[in-house]
């Protein structure tokens, strides 16, 4: 198989986290929402960890945040992925953080509390992950 | 809270060859290990009554015991979270000797950790447990790398106080200066220069390839005894004047992205406040340190973690040459995992025993207390070493 061919790792699927990448398959960055108290948290968990509730629904992001910290990835390369790879920690308008990917950028003009936006990454075996891009 | 104060010491120490292929099995490595820090302490593979290793270890406690000869065993317990079991072990053993669970506890870690698994190629697993769908979040990303999720919280440190790539590559000078004159180092009469920092390439920005700690194969081994049986051993004590885990809320292994504050190692602040509770001391009373040097970056924010120096201020502290032999907290005073060996912060704990005994290639002037600590962006913990 040419690298080209070769696709990113996949996330494992289980209880608390397919229903975030069900989500993302259907065009929607989901953001977990307590039903005891309405606090929003991400990465998913199972229970709240301010009231313990484990009854949950989740909001569609509006994708808009800034750029809360980030690295350049230059090496080791893995099959699967771009370089140099731009990872940022984008701090979203609904206040909860994610992790994830930069595209549409240059590595030396990512920044700090830069404006970004979610845009959907399809790749070509079809999987679908949230990337970001400098807000247009 | 001063249960564990003075109780037990590290009285034996052994390590194995450091190398890049030690060609042995871990088992090899670590019951070579083993014998050695028993034989340092004056007893016999056949008194260990109790063995402590980390989860990441490949050889189980029974396979030690069965190799080396040990005796009877009624403590063998193993700690989680990679490199942030260093203190932790001792910490297992520490308590099994105050409780008179064992005598004498070994704490060993042997590793093939450049000719085999290597750290630096990524995680990766096929069975779900929560701790894999929380790395999931980073590997469908290609954030795979110790590298990659130290470098998101070293950046948001150092943009926030201003840190230059010259300030990190200040502690890796001053700890390659150091194994420069210690024969078990990777860094052995290999000097760095601020020039050949600066041109060493860029892994994950802003860490380049020497802000990183070697991979290495070999082992480590500790004996743990009881305070007042140490004293009749062979080798001077090293007592533990108080020793501690902690994890923090929002604690994360290794991407703990989601905390309010990014600049500062909440679970190192605790451990701070609890070994310098513990033992009745403060920063000021300690002489030295080995401090957990997977990166550099860790080693500048643990210097406002543990106190000696205010946020934001650890860059001046170490451009000052607060971590060199005649500065005020020599630090990893072996070369430390980034110019010694990674044998994830063990090698850092034998070195800490060294500087108690007066024994480090790089002896400073006197040393009375060292401080301790584990693996940094994970559940961790610290310990204070003191004179008998």
């Amino acid at each position: 198989m040419s690298e080209s061919l070769v696709s990113r790792i996949k996330p494992v699927l289980g209880l608390d986290n397919k229903w975030w990448w069900d989500q993302a398959a259907e065009g929607v960055l989901a953001i977990q929402r307590c039903q005891g108290c309405q606090a929003l948290r991400h990465p998913p968990r199972p229970m709240c960890d301010q009231c313990q509730s484990q009854e949950w629904d989740f909001i569609s992001a509006s994708g808009k945040g800034t750029v809360c910290s980030f690295t350049v990835l230059h090496h080791p390369k893995f099959p699967g992925y771009d370089y140099p790879l731009i990872i940022v920690l984008v701090e979203l308008t609904e206040g909860t953080r994610i992790t994830s990917q930069l595209t549409g950028c240059e590595p030396d003009e990512v920044d700090f509390d830069m404006p970004v936006e979610m845009v959907m990454q399809r790749d070509a075996d079809g999987f679908q992950l949230p990337y970001f891009r400098p807000s247009q | 809270m001063k249960s564990l104060h003075n109780k037990a010491a590290i009285a034996g120490i052994g390590c194995t060859e450091f190398s890049k292929a030690s060609g042995r099995s871990e088992l090899s490595l670590a019951s070579e290990a083993v014998v050695a820090a028993v034989t340092d302490a004056g007893l016999a593979p056949s008194e260990i009554d109790g063995l402590v290793s980390y989860t990441l270890d490949p050889t189980d406690e029974i396979e030690v015991a069965r190799s080396v000869g040990a005796g009877d065993l009624t403590f063998f317990s193993k700690v989680n979270y990679g490199g942030g079991a260093a203190v932790g072990v001792v910490h297992q053993a520490v308590m099994a000797v105050a409780t008179g669970q064992a005598n004498n506890v070994v704490v060993y870690r042997a590793m093939n950790g450049r000719s085999g698994q290597r750290n630096g190629q990524g995680v990766s697993g096929q069975i779900v447990t929560s701790d894999l769908v929380h790395w999931s979040w980073y590997q469908v990303y290609g954030m795979l790398t110790p590298g990659s999720w130290i470098a998101m919280i070293a950046n948001k440190y150092m943009n926030k106080y201003d840190v230059t790539a010259e300030d990190l590559g200040h502690v890796a000078i001053s700890q390659r200066n150091y194994a420069v004159t210690n024969p078990r180092a990777f860094g052995y009469q290999k000097p760095l220069t601020m020039e050949d920092y600066l041109a060493s390439k860029m892994i994950a920005s802003p860490l380049r390839l020497y802000d990183f700690c070697q991979e290495s194969d070999g082992g480590c081994a500790l004996l743990i005894t009881s305070a007042e049986r140490a004293v009749g051993l062979k080798q001077k004590p090293a007592v533990i004047r108080g020793i501690t885990q902690a994890s923090t809320q929002g604690q994360e292994q290794m991407t703990s992205f989601y905390r309010n504050e990014l600049s500062t190692l909440p679970e190192m602040e605790l451990a701070a406040k609890r070994v310098y509770a513990q033992s009745g001391l403060q920063a000021s009373d300690i002489d030295a340190a080995c401090l957990y040097d997977a990166f550099t970056s860790e080693v500048v924010m643990q210097l406002e973690s543990f106190g000696f120096c205010g946020p934001g201020e650890a860059k001046d502290f170490i451009k000052e040459g607060g971590l060199d032999i005649d500065g005020r907290l020599p630090n990893n005073t072996h070369g430390g995992l980034l110019s010694e060996a990674y044998i994830h912060g063990l090698n850092n704990i034998a070195e800490a025993v060294r500087l108690i005994r007066g024994e480090s290639t790089n002896q400073p002037k006197g040393i009375e207390h060292v401080l301790v600590s584990s693996g940094v962006g994970v559940p961790t913990g610290a310990m204070i070493l003191g004179q008998s």
